[in-house]
């Protein structure tokens, strides 16, 4: 700053600022400690996040490496013509969808319950163990979550393969090599990865509950049945609408982990594992088809962006507080 | 973990309802452990058992010949911690500074800016360029292939995590300790480094914890960014040994260490052993930021 004000010009100004300019540069000057703090953040998320956005456009571009990015030809529509020619959107969407819908869904029951119960474990001890191991998993990579999964289903040696399934009168099944079991493979790894986690994020929410709320409850006889259905449950709900509005917003996202390495890219499952996700990835990585996988992110983008906004305006609808914007 | 489950004066839930509870709970906590022990116990048996008999949750007789393996031609293990740790490490002092000093702003009531600085945050959390023009601005602009500063980069914007140290900052942090950490004549950097962050060492062992996590178990701008093989982490070594049983080997006849062609590798064992020892740091520093974790994680942080 060229020119540092005293310490005691920043309380009281000599002169006051005159016009809505005039104030705006005087709270830079006055502020620009506070304002310095917030700048490598600020460049970062600008390179990271807002950069990519106004990258959307190459979706309506042929890309190709000589000309880079800006003098490569317009294409129009092609890159989704393309796209929404083969029947792999359509898989694709309804896989991505499919999966989000019912992993947000039965995610939100199975943590809510899990909280509550464990809420009323009266041991502290107890409920403190029950805490820690439930978190660990969250704290495994989708890689070595492959692996686990891998250590199960080997088409060999896998414990449940190997031990269990010639219980029921299978031998040596192959699970990456059908595809209609993984749904249910996928549910499960996911749940098991992802539940604990977030159970201990909504007993965080339910020990902020005020004790009194309780006690007035049990005055008036109410059960523990009712207790959790008329004070835990209602009180509970913004944040489970607030996590549902950004979930919601990521439905067109997936884990990719979770469809890339615990499946082990494996082709033979693609019908049923294949999300957007691991389809932009391999056009981009694998495939190197710019076009295709391009388009079909501006897809998942601006799809993903309407759901947001659509999502908000629901949970604005429902209770004006809950919203996000 | 500084969750208390709250034992309530007023109701006398019943003793059966407790041990079944409890009973639950046992279950539950063998389903999220007893894969891990499966890794562990695949990781100790002996190869030939394992083709003979499948991996089992306890082996006959244990035997560590794969670790014996990994740490007589550690090369490839050693530059992977190497790179994770590195990677980890700077990341998360990064991270969190970062994420800090952007929160601390937000969180004061005269700042004029709040409002934008706030929407410029939400804006990234709900909408997104996705991965295409992320990979090309990186590789074609930023030149970061083969870069670990491309493993970092990206991990640093986390806006939720801002969100979340901004509320912890409203809720601990009187007003009136600013102010007459003003009046004394200390700087704002002072009034930050000295009054703010130690009392929110709560939230930031949480978000350390977090971001620690997430770097090391960050695979994925490897995949997109990492040819070099003396740069991949730990993460995208176990991806290549999943993908192809060989890998050590090949890696090891590119380093050069002369392999006799005699010696047999473990390699069912061996993958285990490379995943045992990749979890073992999170093992090990969790209890470290266990006690702080749940009181740094309020998550009422969203609205502004």
């Amino acid at each position: 700053m060229a020119n540092p004000a005293p310490q005691a010009m920043n309380t009281k100004p000599a002169t006051p600022p005159q016009g809505r300019f005039g104030r705006l540069l005087h709270n830079i000057v006055r502020y620009r400690v506070l304002l310095l703090m917030l700048l490598p953040t600020s460049i970062i998320f600008f390179i990271n996040c807002y950069i990519p956005m106004f990258g959307l456009f190459i979706a309506f571009k042929n890309i190709n490496y000589i000309d880079g990015i800006m003098g490569s030809p317009w294409a129009g529509l092609d890159n989704f013509r393309f796209l929404f020619a083969t029947s792999d959107a359509l898989r694709v969407t309804i896989n991505t969808v499919g999966y989000n819908v019912v992993f947000i869904i039965s995610g939100l029951i199975l943590s809510v319950s899990l909280a509550i119960a464990i809420n009323e474990v009266r041991n502290k001890l107890a409920s403190k163990f029950f805490q820690t191991v439930m978190i660990m998993p969250n704290f495994l990579s989708m890689v070595v979550v492959s692996f686990i999964v891998y250590a199960f289903l080997h088409p060999e040696y896998g414990f449940l393969v190997k031990h269990i399934l010639p219980m029921f009168g299978y031998s040596s099944v192959n699970a990456y090599m059908h595809p209609n079991a993984w749904p249910y493979i996928l549910w499960i790894t996911k749940m098991w990865h992802s539940i604990g986690i977030g159970s201990v994020i909504y007993l965080a929410a339910i020990t902020g509950i005020s004790e009194e709320l309780y006690e007035a409850a049990v005055m008036d006889g109410a059960s523990k049945w009712q207790q959790i259905t008329k004070i835990t449950l209602p009180l509970l709900t913004p944040i489970m609408v607030i996590l549902t509005i950004l979930n919601m917003g990521g439905i067109f996202r997936s884990d990719f982990g979770l469809f890339y390495h615990v499946t082990l890219d494996s082709g033979a499952l693609r019908s049923t594992t294949d999300v957007i996700d691991t389809y932009v990835y391999r056009g981009l990585i694998q495939l190197n088809d710019l076009g295709m996988s391009s388009a079909a992110n501006f897809y998942q983008s601006v799809v993903g962006f309407f759901l947001v906004i659509g999502a908000n305006a629901l949970a604005r609808k429902l209770n004006r507080d809950t919203a996000l914007f | 973990m500084t969750t208390a489950s709250r034992s309530n004066p007023y109701t006398k839930g019943s003793t059966t309802a407790q041990i079944i509870l409890n009973v639950f709970f046992i279950a539950f906590s063998l389903a999220c452990i007893l894969p891990i022990v499966l890794i562990v116990a695949i990781s100790l048996t002996n190869e030939k058992a394992l083709t003979l008999q499948g991996y089992k949750f306890w082996p006959d007789h244990i035997d560590a010949s794969a670790y014996q393996y990994l740490f007589k031609h550690s090369e490839t293990l050693v530059k992977a911690y190497g790179v994770s740790l590195t990677v980890t490490l700077i990341g998360t002092v990064l991270a969190v500074l970062l994420i800090a000093l952007y929160a601390y702003p937000l969180y004061r009531k005269d700042f004029p800016f709040k409002k934008t600085f706030n929407f410029y945050l939400l804006i990234t959390m709900l909408f997104s360029g996705g991965l295409v023009p992320f990979y090309l601005l990186y590789v074609n602009y930023l030149d970061l292939k083969d870069s670990l500063v491309a493993l970092i980069l990206p991990g640093l914007s986390n806006a939720f995590y801002i969100f979340i140290t901004r509320t912890f900052f409203q809720q601990t942090i009187p007003e009136e300790m600013i102010e007459s950490g003003k009046l004394d004549g200390a700087s704002e950097w002072r009034i930050f480094f000295q009054l703010v962050l130690p009392i929110s060492l709560p939230v930031l062992a949480t978000i350390g914890l977090f971001t620690t996590l997430m770097y090391w178990n960050d695979w994925f701008n490897s995949m997109l960014f990492i040819n070099d093989t003396n740069k991949f982490s730990l993460q995208y070594v176990m991806i290549q040994m999943i993908r192809q049983a060989e890998f050590f080997k090949t890696q090891l006849a590119g380093t050069g260490v002369a392999l006799m062609v005699q010696e047999s590798v473990p390699t069912e064992s061996l993958r285990m052993a490379m995943v045992v020892l990749s979890i073992g740091p999170i093992l090990f520093i969790y209890p470290f930021f266990q006690k702080y974790f749940t009181k740094g994680l309020t998550i009422g942080a969203i609205k502004g």
